[in-house]
């Protein structure tokens, strides 16, 4: 806040002239880029603080020696521009500067406050700005601002201006008086409760405001714009799942069906069904829990975070990290997060720009913004981020997808919580400020051109040190036994999260307690507010001074915001005045329940159609190719397949992300002699020293999707647990969970794919003996450019977790040593559909991969049982790309050659339709993307102990390791029908995503 | 923290301190490394620290592990290296003096830098900071790089190192490229203060990737004249199992990095 009397400095700094400025660097590739024409000739970044202080200029001075400018590499000044900045300003450099609009979190603004506080240098306040200077041949300010809100700065919630000279004054917002509103709602007509709900961002139906009608004229009074707020965040989409848990009336695939509440009815139901004693908390808490060892359980959520991560990716991304991990957080009394994972789904990042819909940021900024949202977030909080995938498909323009998961470690004895009547209800962390206000309700509506204009006060910024601190206080407090019960603040903030806790209860809030970032906050928005990094409590009484010591010694601010209560009712005040008196039963069950139409016709499927090269599969290996996709041997159409967006290394991505930090790290994500094959699954060994390990991988393929969304379901679980059981971790013993992003499913065809979607799970989940702990859904990822919409493909991601007794007996999928035997374990089908052959060569048709559960549960098993022999040296499963990915990985990883014969690859005539060239059956060996299928590497001596661990499995040796360093086939009819160098292959592979291409 | 080791090797004895803040994140496997060299080890917040700074007497190594501390916003271990200047510092230069040794591993590393105990060549930081002599900034990369690296200790100054000893171990950092001035660089190396340095896989010298961040010379570590204090960017706490290193699939078996802790703690025992 200003003082009277205090003054205003800015304190620059800049990298000394000579030395080497990475980030100037950056800047000076993307302005490049972004201005082609202008002769940009070079680019310096100052980092400058504008400071508030009794006497600024003084405080800067000092402040810029002893705290803000490296004196052995930094150049610094106050007020001008320093070092050779000044000069360059002098002969005509434009400079343009980036800060955080007014109330948009920036966590360099505490840690500037506390290091000056530390030098002994008084402040008031200190705003961080990113100065860019620029000399360009031809270029002026507009044009220069126009790049830089392009590749620099995001004005959703950043500044940006231009111009040598900075104006300091930063506003400051108005103080609020305090007045109780209420919203007439008894006498309104269906039009203006549709109004009310609108010009609230209420995002209720007239369905659900007549329901909230009906109650306040029962009540005879009406309700305050808090109440109002309170059942929108409750009932909204995100928080209360209407859809999936709704009742739903199926037409189409299969017959007619009903279904009370889907998720029950088919996920939960097997999970039910199943009863597996290691689980110990499925589907009631923030993320299911099954047991890890005699003392300790493992949890596991993955989140979405879509809607932000369009309109702010950085943000939006880093919030979503930081949300999950709340999540586990909020486990139980709390559990110990040790592993992250991200899958991420963008448009191709080499979109033309006019293809970009307007409204929506290009897809490569999306990427680059949520990649540096995930490390700055998941680094900083040193949990290792260590296990994901990215997806493309130009379906994601408008609507990314961002999913974050987190696994923890939680003792037994704190995997129950309840809150009790008198208990205190203790909020600790981050203050409240006024980011991400209607951030639940924004979640559940469809995106449109507007959007980045209509919804940045649903973006929050995250502060992942805030996070640290939490997390660390909190994991003291647990385990002193003070707590009653936990939960995060997320969707919808303390109305959620002091709503689920004191459902059973009654809670009593007094709002104008919390802890605000900046003055001018209504009650409303306190109460609904998503500001990050706060966690909600319950602590018997005569805990809270002990919890309140722990909390100060971390550093971690504390406040009581009221009690549990024993009437059931949801009452708040602000300064001594009622403002909300609801029932608990109301706000959580007083939804009105609908009937929603769901219908799904299988589509026309026509057959693959073969290239002609394709199906001549006598083709010489050595065919010339003339380059890329246009290539005609089965060897190009492999480099096509591994240049692809969705097979290409993302080596490029997992290198930015700590997946070291904690120690735990046993296989890693990327694997092989120079650690730049993909690993099948993760495992991490949450406590030191004991080799006792969970094992983590994900399924998912959005391309089967459009065709035949049952067989997507299956195959995504078919997939998770295949990555499970390739490393060497016993799939029997693994728990799932689902995460369903879907379009608009108040339409009946997206509904009824989400419906059939849901019996995939269910029969598959039954099938493998496998339970889903957890699940989330987002709906609406639709894009509105005028009349035309954009629907995201049915996007269905599976996460598998297991426990692994012994990580040493993990194998991982390089091939290991010359003279070794290559096995296929499975069967190889001709099912083309969805397939990435299909993909990269442009066409459409054959049949969806069909899942066999019996034949995969075989398979699964005995390759399960001889890893555990020590019969395997590499393993590797085979999915996008098939056979022929899955070979080219194991060699190149491995610094190999192999060469086997496609004759001996187990194969049964699947969906080929008649007709068909049996020629095309080299092809479909090697691209065919049929699930339950593994690619074993055993020694000469194993082989018969291998063979007899897999009898009743079909299984065949198919060729041998060797020294030649290239991948070699034969066909069908005993020709070459490919032989590619290793290092070719490995280019295909890191090409398109390797530093520098996607910048 | 969550978990107890299975099995360790117990000295009561010799006293180790792992300090710690907001922001540090490497302090339960740095923990758990020094128990496995033999130390017993107490966590120290920077804060009681600050304090009582006479409670580092009790201590024969003091170690600064990884982490984000304060979030590394302004630079790496800045907030750190100014909270400490005024108490901490002045006390751990007497325990220095007193024959105890410091280590900082990547942020701890920084913050010691930030501070003046590294390289130190004349014993002169300060209370207004004026003490620093070099600094980690940002990799040529421009990004946050974790990978493996390959250590060569190029020093017979350090306690913490064997001459010529090889170590394998992830570096996880965006601040980790060591500048200092040309002169000081010639007259590190001749006192051989320049302690590790990134090798390429055949014992060559590193390029990118091998050296992960384009310092000079492939710097990784220094050490201050007495080789009593350790900086180093690259985390030998984690490569302490067998399982910990990448090629463990294909036979190398890990724990290269446990050297570093066992011999300090040898060395801090008096045993060398």
């Amino acid at each position: 806040m200003p003082t009277t009397n205090s003054s205003l400095a800015l304190a620059q700094v800049t990298v000394k002239h000579g030395l080497r400025d990475p980030i100037a660097a950056h800047a000076f590739d993307l302005l490049r880029a972004a201005l082609p024409d202008a002769g940009v000739r070079s680019v310096q970044f100052v980092k400058a603080f504008v400071l508030e202080a009794p006497e600024a200029a003084d405080a800067a001075a000092r402040a810029l020696r002893e705290v803000f400018a490296d004196p052995v590499s930094q150049a610094c000044s106050v007020g001008s521009f320093p070092g050779e900045t000044a000069a360059q300003i002098e002969s005509g450099a434009l400079v343009v500067s980036v800060t955080r609009l007014p109330g948009v979190m920036d966590p360099a603004e505490s840690s500037c406050l506390r290091a000056l506080a530390a030098a002994g240098i008084e402040a008031s306040g200190v705003r961080a700005v990113r100065r860019y200077v620029v000399t360009a041949d031809r270029l002026d300010e507009d044009a220069l601002a126009a790049a830089a809100r392009d590749c620099l700065a995001n004005e959703v919630i950043e500044e940006l201006r231009t111009g040598a000279a900075f104006d300091l004054r930063a506003v400051h917002p108005a103080p609020y008086h305090f007045e109780r509103i209420e919203v007439a709602l008894r006498e309104a007509d269906d039009a203006t409760l549709a109004k009310i709900s609108g010009d609230m961002c209420l995002s209720l139906t007239v369905l659900e405001m007549q329901a909230v009608r009906a109650y306040f004229q029962k009540e005879g009074r009406e309700p305050t714009d808090v109440e109002l707020e309170t059942l929108a965040q409750t009932w909204s989409e995100h928080c209360k799942h209407k859809t999936l848990g709704g009742e739903v009336h199926f037409t189409g695939v299969g017959g007619e069906r009903r279904y009370d509440n889907l998720l029950k009815e088919t996920v939960f139901q097997v999970t039910q069904d199943l009863d597996r004693e290691d689980c110990l908390s499925v589907f009631v808490d923030n993320a299911g829990v099954i047991a890890f060892d005699d003392e300790h359980g493992v949890c596991m959520k993955v989140e979405t975070h879509n809607h932000p991560s369009a309109i702010e990716p950085y943000g939006g991304a880093g919030t979503g990290i930081g949300g999950v991990i709340r999540d586990i957080l909020g486990t139980g009394l709390g559990a110990k997060p040790f592993l992250n994972t991200d899958v991420f789904c963008f448009a191709a990042p080499d979109m033309a720009p006019e293809d970009v819909p307007n409204g929506c940021l290009h897809p490569r900024r999306i990427m680059h913004g949520v990649i540096d949202g995930v490390r700055d977030y998941g680094n900083r909080m040193g949990i290792p981020t260590a296990s994901g995938g990215l997806f493309f498909d130009d379906r994601y323009v408008g609507n990314p997808l961002v999913y974050c998961g987190t696994v923890g470690l939680i003792p037994r004895n704190m995997v129950e919580k309840a809150a009790r009547p008198g208990d205190v209800i203790v909020a600790i962390g981050g203050r409240t400020g006024r980011d991400g206000i209607h951030g639940a309700t924004f979640s559940s509506v469809e995106l449109s051109e507007d959007s980045e204009m209509l919804s940045a006060g649903a973006v929050q910024i995250g502060n992942p040190i805030e996070e640290k601190r939490v997390l660390d206080a909190l994991l003291v407090a647990r385990d002193e036994g003070l707590l009653t019960a936990v939960t995060d603040c997320g969707a919808g903030g303390f109305s959620s999260a002091v709503g689920e806790m004191g459902e059973l209860t009654g809670a009593v809030v007094h709002l104008d307690r919390a802890p605000l970032k900046y003055d001018g906050l209504t009650y409303s928005e306190i109460w609904i507010s998503e500001a990050q990094e706060r966690m909600v409590m319950s602590v018997a009484p005569e805990k809270v001074a002990r919890v309140r010591a722990i909390c100060e010694a971390e550093d971690v601010e504390l406040t009581e915001l009221g009690t549990f209560s024993d009437d059931g009712r949801l009452v708040l005040y602000y300064q001594g005045e009622k403002v909300a008196d609801m029932p608990m039963s109301f706000l959580h069950d007083g939804v009105p329940r609908v009937a929603r139409e769901a219908v799904w016709h299988a589509p026309e499927i026509a057959p693959f159609p073969w290239p002609e090269a394709l199906t001549e599969s006598s083709g010489a290996a050595s065919g010339a190719a003339s380059g890329g996709t246009s290539g005609t041997t089965l060897g190009d159409n492999l480099k096509a397949i591994l240049s692809s967006w969705n097979v290409c290394s993302k080596e490029w991505v997992i290198r930015q992300y700590d997946h070291e930090v904690q120690g735990g790290s046993a296989i890693k994500p990327l694997v092989g002699v120079q650690g730049d094959g993909p690993g099948d699954a993760t495992v991490a060994c949450p406590i030191p020293g004991n080799p006792r390990g969970v094992a983590v991988a994900c399924g998912m393929n959005p391309r089967l999707g459009d065709h035949d969304p049952y067989r997507m379901a299956m195959n995504a679980v078919d997939e998770a647990l295949r990555n499970i059981t390739a490393v060497g971790a016993d799939p029997r013993r693994a728990a799932l969970l689902d995460n369903f992003s879907w379009g608009n499913t108040s339409k009946p065809d997206r509904l009824g794919s989400i419906v059939l979607a849901s019996e995939g799970l269910r029969d598959a989940a039954l099938a493998y003996g496998t339970p889903f702990v957890s699940g989330k859904d987002s709906l609406n990822n639709e894009f509105q450019v005028g009349d035309r919409t954009i629907a995201i493909p049915p996007t269905l991601l599976v996460s598998a977790f297991c426990v692994v007794d012994d990580v040493r007996r993990c194998v991982t999928s390089d091939f290991k040593e010359s003279g070794n035997r290559v096995y296929v374990v499975g069967v190889t089908r001709d099912q083309m559909g969805g397939s990435h052959l299909g993909l990269v060569r442009g066409v459409e048709g054959g049949e969806v991969p069909v899942v066999v559960p019996e034949e995969s549960n075989a398979v699964f098993a005995a390759v399960h049982q001889a890893i555990e022999g020590g019969l395997v040296r590499a393993c590797h499963d085979c999915s996008e790309g098939g056979l022929g990915v899955a070979l080219a990985e194991m060699a190149f990883a491995g610094c190999v050659g192999v060469s086997a014969a496609l004759v001996q690859v187990p194969f049964e005539d699947g969906g080929a339709a008649e007709g068909e060239s049996n020629g095309a059956c080299d092809a479909a060996l090697l691209f065919s993307e049929s699930p339950g299928r593994l690619v074993c590497e055993v020694r000469p001596a194993d082989a018969d102990a291998f063979e007899a661990a897999l009898s009743g499995v079909p299984h065949a040796t198919v060729g041998t390791v060797n020294d030649a360093r290239r991948v070699t086939l034969t066909g069908l009819r005993g020709h070459p029908v490919l032989d590619e160098d290793i290092e070719d292959l490995r280019a295909a592979f890191t090409r398109p995503l390797a530093e520098g291409a996607v910048r | 923290m969550t978990g107890k080791a299975a099995t360790l090797p117990k000295t009561a004895t010799l006293k180790a301190a792992v300090v710690r803040t907001a922001g540090t994140n490497c302090d339960a496997e740095t923990v758990y490394a020094l128990e496995r060299a033999g130390a017993a080890v107490d966590m120290v917040h920077l804060h009681s620290l600050m304090r009582a700074p006479e409670k580092l007497a009790d201590y024969r190594i003091v170690v600064f592990p990884g982490g984000f501390t304060y979030g590394d916003d302004i630079a790496s271990g800045v907030v750190f290296a100014v909270e400490m200047r005024e108490r901490v510092l002045p006390e751990l230069r007497r325990r220095l003096a007193d024959g105890a040794l410091v280590l900082g591993i990547c942020n701890g590393f920084q913050i010691l830098v930030r501070a003046g105990l590294l390289p130190d060549t004349d014993g002169r930081s300060n209370a207004a900071g004026l003490g620093q002599e070099a600094s980690l900034q940002t990799n040529v990369s421009g990004r946050f790089e974790c990978r493996w690296v390959r250590l060569e200790a190029t020093t017979d100054r350090s306690v913490f190192l064997e001459k010529g000893q090889i170590i394998e171990c992830p570096v996880a950092h965006m601040e980790g490229r060591f500048v200092t001035s040309e002169e000081l660089r010639g007259q590190l190396a001749e006192t051989g203060q320049l302690a590790l340095r990134y090798t390429a896989a055949d014992g060559g010298e590193a390029a990118y990737p091998d050296n992960p961040n384009g310092s000079r010379l492939a710097v990784a570590g220094i050490c201050d004249p007495t080789g009593r204090v350790l900086g180093l960017m690259p985390h030998p706490e984690r490569n302490v199992e067998t399982w910990h290193h990448p090629h463990w699939t294909r036979g190398t078996a890990g724990g290269a990095g446990l050297s570093v802790f066992t011999r300090a703690v040898s060395a801090a025992r008096g045993d060398r």
